[in-house]
């Protein structure tokens, strides 16, 4: 069976928004207390306005979600994760395989890092979307490594002193609390596992 | 007016972007155009890039546009708003690296003197650590 488009934007936002207290929990510890709130806002009206989104081809679909997330979150959140969608639309053909996935997500981590002046192991998103991009393009990926992987890298920035970010105001008091924008873009990866999986 | 840079303030609370305009207007009246936005999307703390882009297009001026932020994700949606803009505005706006109240009255001062869009911006991030 194809991967459908609806399932898994459906799938992803379910996702954030069941989990949306847990990442507002998580940003109260070390953040300004909105991430859940924000992401469950953006995601919302990302599927209030499905209709529209899925009559397009998959690049402008993407960036299509990637505009409402900027225009909706009303957080850093917004451009970050609007990058992440709108750099997916700009880099994706209309029927993606593995390689230009590992590709697109690649050119992805590089626009997200631009856009938040930011690097790896700084205890960001980055931490766990920019592992996933190397090891897509690494050729041993399978849907458990990928989940594995995103998990895994999640919980590695809960020892790290976050340098970007509302939470590096706190210094060495931010060491300890997992952030939640790596637990955000480990939630949307597993879940895009789980679904791509359901559909193989 | 519209022949002095307009300024443009983007905080996480309309109450601080208000007050930090009504600090400016005591400074320089209305000799510059100036425009404050405030609040996400649903008018709890944080920031819109659709009330950045408009507060952008109310400031307006050819000579260009000074914005100055609060915290983190007042600069990452004030960076993507300016984005968004047609391309023969985006190089007439800046983002100052300074501290909001200070530098929105510092480069409103420099702006109402007829300063430049960049003699706005260094007046104002002279308030940074360097």
């Amino acid at each position: 069976m194809k991967p459908d488009l609806g399932r898994l934007l459906e799938g992803v936002a379910a996702r954030i928004i069941a989990q949306a207290e847990e990442l507002t929990a998580l940003d109260s510890a070390i953040g300004d207390a909105d991430h859940g709130l924000n992401m469950k806002r953006g995601f919302e009206a990302v599927l209030a306005d499905k209709a529209n989104i899925l009559a397009k081809p998959l690049p402008e679909a993407l960036k299509a979600v990637g505009m409402t997330l900027v225009m909706k979150v009303g957080g850093a959140s917004g451009p970050l994760y609007g990058t992440l969608f709108l750099t997916l639309g700009k880099e994706l053909p209309e029927d993606p395989t593995l390689a230009d996935l590992a590709r697109a997500l690649t050119a992805a981590v590089e626009a997200i890092k631009a856009r938040g002046k930011a690097d790896f192991d700084n205890k960001t998103m980055l931490d766990v979307l920019g592992p996933v991009a190397r090891h897509l393009s690494d050729g041993t990926a399978t849907f458990a490594s990928v989940r594995a992987l995103a998990h895994e890298r999640a919980e590695a920035t809960v020892p790290m002193k976050a340098i970007k970010g509302r939470a590096s105001f706190l210094g060495e008091r931010s060491i300890g609390h997992m952030d939640p924008g790596a637990r955000s873009s480990e939630l949307m990866i597993t879940t895009l596992c789980d679904e791509l999986e359901a559909c193989a | 007016m519209k022949d002095k840079v307009g300024i443009v303030i983007v905080s996480h609370s309309i109450d601080v972007a208000r007050g930090t305009a009504d600090m400016v207007r005591q400074m320089v009246g209305d000799t510059v155009p100036l425009a404050y936005c405030g609040g996400n999307p649903e008018g709890g703390l944080g920031t819109d890039v659709a009330k950045i882009l408009k507060a952008i297009d109310e400031a307006w001026s050819d000579k260009g546009v000074a914005i100055l932020v609060d915290l983190g994700g007042a600069e990452t949606n004030s960076e993507m708003a300016v984005e968004l803009l047609d391309a023969e505005r985006q190089p007439k706006v800046v983002i100052c690296n300074a501290p909001i109240v200070e530098g929105a009255v510092m480069a409103a001062t420099e702006a109402s003197g007829g300063g430049s869009l960049e003699d706005v911006r260094r007046t104002a991030e002279e308030l940074s650590p360097q």
